[in-house]
């Protein structure tokens, strides 16, 4: 956990608290155009900001998404995080999105709020497939970004640089067969049923523990050499798979 | 902090006397710490330093409250790291709902937060009908208003029970599931089923309220409140409560916001953010309630909040159903609605509208959308993403206990091995949310 910068020094939102700008006393809203509409004044100041990098702004269904150059996110999130007029102090989400379409890019996807101001902003990078997909890591300004990031990469195969623990989070470490929301990955899995029982008849009881956890209570070292050498390989193969998959 | 606690380390002694029987030394309150009575001055402190040791709790652990495994770090009884490891109930949801129609994959939010079924129900057909671009009856409304307040009661009296386990209290459990028993009964009574309610439809509801319905809701209301306070007055002043709670897993306003915490976690530190006020839905801002905050953010903090959240979903409660209105529950629509039974037996139109809504299933356009409301963890969210078939391209789950829980690791660290079953008990996790 990174400690927030004093830019996000945060009073308790009470209803008296909110700030000036914020949509007054907000209502339900009612049926809402599915293009157009009120663009979120964010999107603006961020062409202005970064130029090129906004590649372009949609409104869809009153939510404004702004499509962000790769190499620009993590300065534009730090920026609508530390800048007092914007304060979007509050990461919802972080997820990814692959179409049907094959030659359609994979849309990496955050959810930002600004709590106080009660706004709601969407941001996306568009990764080109067949090339590494790796996007920065934001971590270093939301801390609740950590298991957001993993799952992305348990479930994508999205890198994102700058994590500083990037394993899988939902599938175990030594699960081969992808990425399990990729369109390209079969409902029922990419191996057959036999295959599937077989890697979990084989599973191996003693791999509840990495290496790193047994450094803890320095308990690796006194294992059985055998058992040393099964559960070090195991890691090592776990590394390996992650590495061939980022190839693949 | 770990030396107030026990009572040998307090003494200096082993805690049994020279014939081997236990010491029984009244603690006093001294300052911040308790001492027993007539205990001499400790002249040093023992020394007690040794290797660290590694401890596994769960996955198989009643306190974990589900399949959650925790690797824990301790140095002598204080937990020093902690690394969670989750996904032993991954399902693969998000998966299948790209090869379900909408109103498929209805079932699947049951069986994600499964202590919150019909709120994810409501949640769900809010997302999916601004994708659809359709709006609701003023009926069907206040209907889904009374279906999010029961089941955060329901979720809510769930993890005041477990939790009093967890931490020793046996009692409000019974009392607290007995009234759940009467919120199920009334689910029952409405949608047939107990737990997997799948209330709602994309543009409606599974069907209205059944007549004398509401008499039954009355008297839950009227009766509630009463098992409440009992169960709340069991262990809000209570010694061993309060000493189990307070001033556990604190975490700053400032950074709960920036971990992503939501929903009574973040309000308990004194962050009153709530959904309903804040980006509100199904015309929650009509409604007269409060938001409860916390100040501590601590596990005593979140305790109150949580209860009297409860009381607030009662008041709620009560004003939906004076303002309840007639009419229809579903939308009159024969693109999204199916035609009654009788019709699509009998007239030639309905026959086709039913045909090919089945087969077929409802097309929204193209488009994407993301919408939050206030599940009984946080803020519960579902991001849809269309290309204009009758089947999402991507339908997300944004899980607030998933979230809650990565914190973890920052909320157990320096305080005793048992109090992690009472800070794991107070982020009120449901693995199926959280593995999906």
């Amino acid at each position: 956990m990174t400690a927030p910068s004093d830019a996000t020094a945060l009073a308790p939102i009470l209803s008296a608290a909110v700030a000036e700008d914020s949509n007054g006393s907000p209502i339900t809203p009612g049926l809402i155009a599915h293009r157009g509409g009120p663009v979120n004044g964010t999107a603006d100041t961020l062409a202005v900001q970064f130029g090129e990098a906004v590649l372009r702004t949609e409104v869809v269904w009153g939510e404004t998404t702004v499509y962000l150059r790769a190499d620009m996110l993590h300065a534009a999130v730090r920026w609508l995080h530390d800048t007092p007029s914007e304060r979007y102090d509050y990461l919802v989400d972080i997820t990814a999105v692959e179409y049907r379409d094959a030659d359609r890019p994979l849309e990496v996807v955050w959810h930002l709020r600004a709590l106080q101001r009660r706004r709601f902003l969407r941001l996306k990078v568009e990764l080109v497939k067949r090339q590494p997909l790796v996007v920065d890591s934001i971590i270093d300004i939301y801390s609740g970004a950590d298991w957001l990031e993993r799952e992305c990469y348990d479930m994508f195969g999205i890198r994102f640089d700058g994590h500083p623990d990037l394993r899988r989070i939902l599938m175990w470490d030594t699960y081969r067969e992808g990425f399990p929301l990729r369109k390209d990955f079969p409902l029922r899995g990419r191996f057959s049923r036999a295959e599937q029982l077989k890697q979990a008849l084989a599973a191996d009881p003693e791999a509840r523990y990495s290496v790193n956890e047994l450094s803890i209570a320095e308990a690796f070292d006194s294992l059985p050499e055998d058992m040393k050498r099964r559960i070090a390989a195991r890691d090592e193969t776990a590394r390996d798979n992650a590495a061939a998959e980022f190839d693949a | 902090m770990s030396r107030m606690r026990t009572i040998e380390m307090a003494l200096g002694t082993s805690g049994v006397d020279s014939r081997g029987n236990p010491l029984r030394a009244p603690l006093v309150a001294q300052g911040d710490r308790a001492i027993a009575v007539d205990t001499p001055p400790l002249a040093f402190e023992p020394e007690l330093d040794a290797d660290h040791m590694l401890i596994n709790i769960g996955p198989q652990h009643p306190a974990t409250h589900g399949v959650l495994r925790l690797v824990l770090e301790l140095d002598g009884e204080t937990v020093v790291r902690c690394i969670p490891h989750i996904g032993y109930l991954h399902c693969g949801f998000e998966k299948i709902g790209e090869y379900r129609q909408y109103n498929q994959i209805i079932p699947w939010t049951d069986r994600e937060d499964y202590l919150n079924s019909p709120g994810n129900n409501v949640a769900f057909v809010l997302g999916a009908e601004r994708l659809f671009g359709v709006g609701m009856t003023d009926r069907c409304k206040v209907l889904r208003v009374i279906l999010m307040e029961l089941s955060r009661i329901m979720s809510h009296v769930v993890w005041l029970g477990t939790t009093s386990v967890d931490i020793g209290a046996f009692t409000p459990f019974l009392w607290l599931y007995q009234e759940r028993e009467n919120i199920y009964n009334l689910l029952e009574g409405w949608v047939g089923a107990r737990l997997t309610t799948t209330a709602t439809r994309v543009g409606g509801m599974a069907a209205d309220i059944p007549d004398g319905w509401l008499d039954g809701l009355k008297a839950f209301i009227k009766g509630f409140p009463k098992t409440l306070e009992e169960s709340v007055g069991m262990l809000e002043t209570n010694a061993i409560w309060a000493g189990r709670t307070v001033g556990l897993g604190a975490i700053s306003a400032a950074d709960a916001v920036n971990a992503g915490l939501s929903g009574p976690m973040v309000r308990a530190s004194g962050v009153a953010y709530d959904v309903r006020k804040d980006f509100p839905y199904l015309d929650y801002e009509t409604y007269d309630f409060d938001v409860p905050v916390g100040s501590q953010g601590d596990v005593y903090d979140r305790f109150l909040v949580r209860v009297e959240e409860m009381r607030q979903s009662i008041r709620i409660l009560e004003q939906a159903v004076r303002r309840l209105p007639g009419g229809p529950v579903n939308i009159d629509d024969p693109r999204i609605i199916l035609p009654p039974k009788h019709k699509a037996t009998s007239d030639m139109e309905s026959m086709i509208h039913h045909f090919k809504l089945v087969m077929e299933g409802p097309r929204p356009p193209a488009g994407e959308c993301y919408v939050p409301v206030e599940s009984p963890k946080g803020e519960k969210g579902y991001y849809f993403v269309s290309d204009g078939t009758a089947k999402p391209v991507r339908w997300r789950i944004r899980p607030p206990s998933f979230v809650n829980l990565s914190a973890i690791p920052k909320m157990v660290e320096g305080h005793l091995l048992s109090d992690v079953i009472a800070i794991n008990a107070s982020i009120d996790i449901v693995m199926g949310e959280i593995d999906r």
